[in-house]
C-alpha cells in the first residue's frame, strides 16, 4: 500500500501474481488429470506408448505450457513463502536469485529432454 | 471452603518488562461459584484480586468494546463472553498471540491500528452533502450486514499466521473487513481509489485463505470472504 514496488515478486502485482497463480493450477491440473487418464488407458504402459504421447506436437506443446506454468506457480508461492519466513534481505535475496535460476534452468532442460524424444516407429 | 464454590486452576501469562527476565506461566487455584456459571472475565477479576499486580484490558464485559481479547486454551476470544464451563482445565490464558506484551494480558494494538487507518475507515464520497442525510436504499443497507458488527477486538488478526509475519505490510483480516465494509456501501464513491491501495502483493493477497479469522471472531463475522470479496473488485476493474 503505497509503498516500494516489489522487484522481486513475480509480477510487482498483487493481483497479477494472484491471478497467474491461479490459472497456472488450473492448466497444472488438466495437464495431470491427462497424464493419469493416458495411464488408465495404458495400464501396461511400455516405452513405445510414452514417447509415442511425448512426440505429438500437441502434446509437446500442451507440456510446455504445463512447464511454463509450473515455474511460474512455483516462483509465486515460494516468494510468498521467503517474504514470510526468511527476514534477513541478503539471505532472502540470495535464495530468491538462487532458485529463479534453478527453475529457468529446469525449464530449458525440460524442454530439451522434450524435444530430444523421437516417436518410436513399430 | 463451602459448598458453594469450587477450585479451578488457571496458568496464566505473566510478564512484568521493568521486573521480569522474561515471561513465565503463574498457577492459580481460584473458588468459583459452584452453583452458577461465571465468565471467563468474572473469574480474571478473582486472580487480581488475589493478585492485584496482575494486568488485563477489560471495559464493557459483554462483548460490545472488544477489550478482552485473549488466547484463551489456545484459541483468540473475549473473556466477557467465554462462559468457564466451556473451558477444559487448567485454564491456560495468554495474550494475544504476535502482538508486543506491554505487561501480562496487555498488547500493544499500534501496529494494528496503523492497518485500520489505512484502510480509510470512514465514507469517502465527492459529492457535496445533502441538506439531510445521504440515503441508502433497504437493499443497499443490507450488503452492510456481517462487515458493521466488527468491534476490532484483534482476535482475527492476532491469529493469522500472514499477520504475525508482515503486520506491517499485510492489513489483516479485521482491517480488510472494514476495507470491504467500505467498499461495499452504496454512500461511498472512491471505490476505484481504495482498491488502488490494495493490490500490491501484502495488503490483501498475502491472505492466504486460512480461515483462522472466521474460527475465532467472536461476532460470528466472515472476513476471509470480505476478503474474497475484494478480490473480485480488484479483478473486475482490472480484466
Amino acid at each position: 500500500m503505497g509503498s516500494v514496488r516489489n522487484i522481486t515478486s513475480y509480477s510487482g502485482n498483487g493481483l497479477r501474481d494472484w491471478l497467474v497463480q491461479r490459472v497456472s493450477a488450473i492448466i497444472l491440473a488438466v495437464y495431470i488429470l491427462t497424464l493419469v487418464a493416458f495411464m488408465i488407458c495404458h495400464q501396461n504402459l511400455t516405452y513405445g506408448d510414452w514417447s509415442t504421447l511425448f512426440s505429438n506436437l500437441f502434446f509437446k506443446i500442451f507440456t510446455v505450457i504445463a512447464l511454463f506454468s509450473l515455474i511460474l506457480h512455483a516462483w509465486v508461492g515460494i516468494w510468498t513463502v521467503l517474504t514470510d519466513y526468511v527476514k534477513p534481505t541478503w539471505l532472502r535475496g540470495l535464495i530468491e536469485i538462487a532458485v529463479i535460476i534453478s527453475l529457468i534452468g529446469y525449464f530449458i532442460w525440460g524442454v530439451e529432454i522434450l524435444w530430444n524424444i523421437q516417436g518410436v516407429l513399430f | 471452603m463451602s459448598d458453594l464454590t469450587k477450585k479451578v486452576h488457571f496458568k496464566i501469562y505473566r510478564y512484568n518488562p521493568d521486573v521480569d527476565q522474561a515471561p513465565y506461566m503463574k498457577d492459580y487455584h481460584i473458588d468459583v461459584p459452584a452453583d452458577r456459571d461465571i465468565m471467563l472475565l468474572n473469574a480474571l477479576f478473582l486472580i487480581k484480586n488475589e493478585d492485584d499486580g496482575f494486568g488485563y484490558r477489560r471495559s464493557c464485559a459483554e462483548g460490545v468494546c472488544g477489550s478482552d481479547g485473549m488466547n484463551i486454551n489456545g484459541r483468540n476470544g473475549l473473556a466477557c463472553i467465554t462462559p468457564l464451563s466451556s473451558l477444559k482445565e487448567p485454564i491456560v490464558v495468554r495474550p494475544l498471540p504476535g502482538f508486543p506484551v506491554i505487561r501480562d494480558l496487555v498488547v500493544d494494538m499500534d501496529q494494528f491500528y496503523k492497518q485500520y487507518e489505512k484502510i480509510k475507515p470512514y465514507l469517502q464520497n465527492s459529492n457535496p452533502a445533502p441538506a439531510q442525510e445521504r440515503l441508502q436504499s433497504p437493499k443497499a443497507r443490507l450488503k452492510l450486514d456481517g462487515l458493521y458488527e466488527c468491534i476490532l477486538c484483534a482476535c482475527c488478526s492476532s491469529s493469522c499466521p500472514s499477520f504475525w509475519w508482515n503486520p506491517e505490510k499485510f492489513i489483516g483480516p479485521a482491517g480488510l473487513l472494514q476495507a470491504y465494509r467500505f467498499l461495499a456501501d452504496s454512500r461511498d464513491d472512491h471505490t476505484e481509489e481504495r482498491l488502488a491501495e490494495l493490490q500490491d502483493p501484502f495488503s490483501v493477497f498475502r491472505c492466504r485463505g486460512i480461515m483462522n479469522c472466521v474460527d475465532v471472531c467472536p461476532k460470528g463475522l466472515n472476513p476471509t470472504r470480505a476478503i474474497g470479496k475484494i478480490r473480485s473488485l480488484l479483478l473486475q476493474e482490472a480484466l
